[in-house]
């Protein structure tokens, strides 16, 4: 028993090798299917890796649901302070906070970069803003109550709820999910269709050894298995490729983003794809390419019978 | 081992194959299987290795009725046959050792089986020693040889040959049949399909003459050896 469950091992470890052999005997055709299916892999993968990093640019506001109380241009600034007064004292208030025209001026010239345009001009085009926190226990009616209240006050130009910004933000993330899942499937299919093509070729190819095979008694799983170990490694070698091709691309924009982060004050870093995607990746690329070839090998093999002459 | 009764075979195209054969082989017998070209002989050969399936009759071939025989069981039914053909069939991309060795790879024997195997089949063939050599390399009688000694590495009880000496200068024609001959001596059952008329009546066995089913069916000269009708 032992003793056959090792020529089993062995036939499998042959028919891998016996793959690979066929792989490398004909380089340019196996590379060129190789960096096709790398690409349909990679194209998910740096979608996944942009979705992962917009949401660890944004994160850090989706707990922050406040609102913005922008005040009438040329609202006195003592006025102002006396509308924060007021403000947190309401019911639903947690806590509310002034930014003077001219705080918010200081960090606009400092984050911005147009200090030098700025100083053009003659007066401060920026409003009082006061900045209010919610209780956590408010409900989306008091706090609608509390907008509404705000807004009627005679010094008040408009109230910003910021749950507006963080609803179109779950939205463009359900987006970039959905695109995500849909760039997933299609580019699956196209893995799929370019590797089941190939062994198609391949099983045309090897017709007469197939025949012959068959012949002295070969089951169709004997004759399909080199086939799945060659759909497999494709999959394997075109993952590999395109979790290179991704993060060299992330590589050569780490730069340009860091640059962009800074000019927006921001220490922001890309996230590389993590192990997880890389064994994601590659086993998905394998299971792919297994498949391809399954589909195609259980088509085409079923059609080649051996003939006597 | 093989009883073909009222076999019919019509092909997809309309070709009448056979029509009406009976015939039976016993085990161990060896049988030469003659007849003009077109007359069957190579469909007998099909049916009997389930190449082909027959559209009307029975065919028993070790036991198995192979009108019905499950595609599954297709395989394990071949490996005990072994076939032998006049183009020898051989992988001329793989070394002789590799050619002879298939019939036990997709059985999933043991390696140092395979190796003992191969090694005696070659001794067998008298060709021992050429185990890395390609095909190519070889005599067309060497191929042929090379072709025998794949289909008996796995010890089938039957071979089934056609034409297995065409290719073949008369010197090396002979030989090949003796080397038949000496396997049918341990039991192994052989029908082999032929137009060598000469070499059928030289060894004095059995002789099975197809007619072309045009004037009705394809017969068979059963029994005790007849004179080819020529």
């Amino acid at each position: 028993m032992s003793g056959s469950l090792t020529a089993w091992g062995a036939r499998h470890a042959q028919a891998l090798l016996s793959s690979a052999g066929h792989l490398s005997r004909k380089p340019v055709a196996t590379a060129l299917t190789v960096i096709v299916m790398a690409l349909a892999l990679a194209l998910p993968l740096a979608l996944g890796v942009l979705v992962q990093n917009v949401q660890a640019v944004t994160g850090n506001f989706s707990d922050a649901i406040g609102l913005s109380v922008y005040l009438k241009p040329g609202t006195a600034e003592q006025r102002a302070r006396q509308l924060v007064q007021v403000a947190a004292s309401q019911r639903s208030v947690d806590h509310a906070e002034l930014i003077t025209s001219a705080d918010a001026l200081k960090e606009f010239r400092s984050d911005s970069g147009f200090g030098a345009a700025l100083d053009a001009l003659e007066d401060n085009p920026l409003p009082h803003l006061i900045v209010l926190r919610p209780k956590g226990d408010a409900s989306p009616d008091e706090i609608e109550s509390l907008r509404r209240y705000l807004q009627a006050w005679p010094e008040v130009d408009t109230v910003q709820l910021d749950s507006d910004w963080v609803r179109r933000y779950t939205a463009i993330m359900g987006l970039l999910h959905t695109l995500l899942v849909v760039a997933i499937v299609l580019l699956g299919a196209g893995v799929i269709a370019v590797v089941g093509n190939t062994i198609r070729l391949e099983i045309l190819n090897r017709r007469a050894e197939i025949e012959v095979t068959k012949l002295v008694g070969g089951t169709n799983a004997f004759v399909r298995r080199p086939f799945l170990y060659t759909g497999a490694l494709y999959g394997v070698v075109a993952g590999l490729l395109g979790w290179a091709v991704v993060t060299g691309t992330l590589m050569l924009l780490a730069r340009p983003v860091a640059r962009l982060a800074a000019a927006y004050g921001s220490r922001f870093e890309l996230a590389d794809p993590a192990l997880r995607e890389f064994a994601l990746v590659v086993a998905g690329g394998a299971l792919l390419g297994w498949l391809g070839a399954w589909l195609a090998a259980s088509r085409e093999l079923a059609r080649i019978e051996p003939t006597a002459s | 081992m093989i009883r073909f009764e009222q076999v019919g075979k019509r092909y997809r195209n309309g070709h009448t194959a056979l029509s009406g054969l009976s015939l039976e082989v016993a085990a161990g017998e060896m049988v030469f299987l003659t007849g003009r070209s077109g007359a069957g002989k190579s469909t007998v050969l099909k049916l009997i290795a389930l190449l082909e399936r027959p559209t009307r009759g029975t065919v028993v071939v070790n036991g198995a009725h192979t009108a019905t025989l499950a595609a599954s069981r297709i395989p394990a039914f071949r490996r005990q046959i072994g076939v032998v053909f006049q183009d020898h069939r051989l992988l001329m991309d793989r070394p002789v050792f590799d050619n002879v060795a298939l019939p036990l790879v997709v059985t999933d024997t043991g390696l140092k089986e395979i190796d003992k195997r191969v090694r005696a089949s070659l001794d067998q063939v008298g060709l021992l020693g050429r185990e890395r050599v390609l095909p190519s390399e070889l005599s067309v009688g060497e191929q042929q040889r090379v072709g025998i000694a794949r289909a008996l590495v796995s010890k089938p009880p039957l071979v089934i040959a056609d034409e297995p000496t065409g290719n073949l200068d008369p010197g090396l024609a002979r030989e090949t049949l003796e080397l038949f001959q000496r396997f049918n001596k341990v039991g192994v059952t052989l029908v082999i399909a032929t137009h060598d008329l000469q070499l059928v009546q030289d060894s004095g066995l059995r002789e099975i003459v197809l007619e072309a089913p045009a004037d009705g069916a394809a017969k068979p000269a059963d029994g005790a050896r007849r004179e080819p009708t020529l």
